[in-house]
């Protein structure tokens, strides 16, 4: 039952229009299936943190639960075969977001306790049209802007327009553009 | 060690309860919403602290990370239920 | 290592204490999301990795298992928190609040 409307939904969205539709089975104990299975389950050992056999037969249950009705939500298998060198340039890009995030928010520092704060804040809403086009990418990006204080996403459409509010104009001159650039580097378009 | 994590957790509570100003007092609905989110932040690491000033480490942090999801699904839950136009203007208008 | 935790903590408290005074100094809506959600997170990564760091002082499975999911909480909030700012924007702008601005 929910194998079917899946299908349904990915034949509804554009990207997807290359991939051949597998039979059911095929599609339910794909590649996309493990990997989330052993993700789920690597979770479960970790949060459960008692490695006897009741313990780890639960986990095994419930992990194939899981993993049997929402793989393709984690892992969308079309796209399976770019994933790894995906995860690769994303973890390179988080120790650059990290350092960005820090400059930023001691800017944000200094402006909070700047004594005549109210004359060094400028707080406006800004726009711009992004290139990305994928909505993982649109996603990341709002993230970061958002997770860079001084800015913050107020409104994203697919179509890439980005609206967002800066709380002084120096923070929203250069900081989106060029972290526009790297997700576009990461996510390969 | 003891003491620094003492004085780190009291430090912690004096400064929610500067945040609790901006929830008691807030014009409007949603900067009480910020200001309930950001106590939220700041138990989720106070929780850790106790944990670790009794030694409990491994039971207080599985506490830590439910009240983290409970915090950011409260927030998701009043914010989409306070996005009325009429909350707001009321509120401000008995001000 | 005990003093690496103490610098840790006392930058994490920092930060935390900037997005409180942040919250309270800041002329509206839209500019006082900016030290709420982000400042926080800063100051919640700062000492979440000072008490993971403690709680490796004596190395075992259980002190393993308790850093991880110190810093299983942490990439939680990095995901979440964002999301959760942008939820309180929209809804802001739906009610439509205006955002301050110098004249």
């Amino acid at each position: 039952m929910a194998v079917t409307e899946q299908e349904n939904y990915h034949q509804g969205q554009p990207h997807s229009s290359d991939m051949k539709l597998a039979s059911p089975r095929q599609k339910r104990f794909s590649a996309s299936f493990f990997i989330t299975f052993f993700i789920m389950f690597g979770l479960w050992l970790v949060l459960s943190g008692r490695p006897d056999l009741f313990h780890i037969s639960l986990g095994i249950i419930s992990c194939f639960i899981v993993s049997f009705f929402s793989a393709d939500l984690l892992l969308p298998s079309p796209q399976l075969k770019k994933m790894p060198g995906l995860w690769f340039r994303f973890i390179r890009y988080i120790p650059w977001l990290l350092y960005q995030v820090f400059i930023a928010n001691i800017h944000v520092m200094y402006l909070v306790f700047h004594p005549r704060m109210m004359d060094v804040i400028d707080p406006r809403i800004m726009k711009f049209k992004s290139r990305l086009t994928s909505d993982m990418s649109l996603v990341t990006l709002a993230n970061s802007i958002t997770l860079t204080p001084g800015t913050i996403t107020v409104y994203i459409s697919i179509y890439g327009d980005v609206t967002f509010h800066v709380i002084d104009i120096e923070s929203g001159k250069t900081l989106p553009w060029i972290m526009e650039a790297r997700i576009a580097e990461v996510f390969d378009e | 060690m003891d003491n620094v994590f003492l004085y780190s957790g009291l430090f912690l509570a004096v400064i929610m309860a500067l945040s609790l100003y901006r929830a008691v007092l807030g014009p409007t609905v949603l900067d009480r919403l910020i200001g309930v989110n950001a106590i939220g932040s700041k138990t989720t690491v106070l929780l850790i602290l106790i944990g670790l000033i009794y030694e409990k480490v491994d039971m207080f942090v599985d506490i830590a990370l439910a009240y983290a999801m409970l915090n950011f699904i409260a927030v998701l839950a009043a914010s989409r239920y306070f996005q009325k136009r009429k909350g707001l203007y009321d509120e401000q208008e008995t001000k | 290592m005990n003093i690496i935790v103490t610098i840790f903590l006392i930058c994490g408290l920092i930060f935390f204490f900037g997005g409180a005074v942040g919250i309270i100094r800041f002329p509206d809506f839209y500019s006082r999301l900016h030290p709420a959600g982000k400042l926080d997170t800063m100051g919640l990564l700062m000492t979440m990795l000072a008490m993971a760091l403690y709680s490796l002082h004596d190395f075992c499975v259980a002190s393993v298992l308790t850093s991880l999911k110190i810093i299983l909480i942490v990439v939680f909030v990095f995901i979440t928190s964002p999301t959760a700012t942008h939820a309180i924007v929209d809804a802001g702008v739906r009610a439509g609040l205006e955002p301050w601005t110098k004249e």
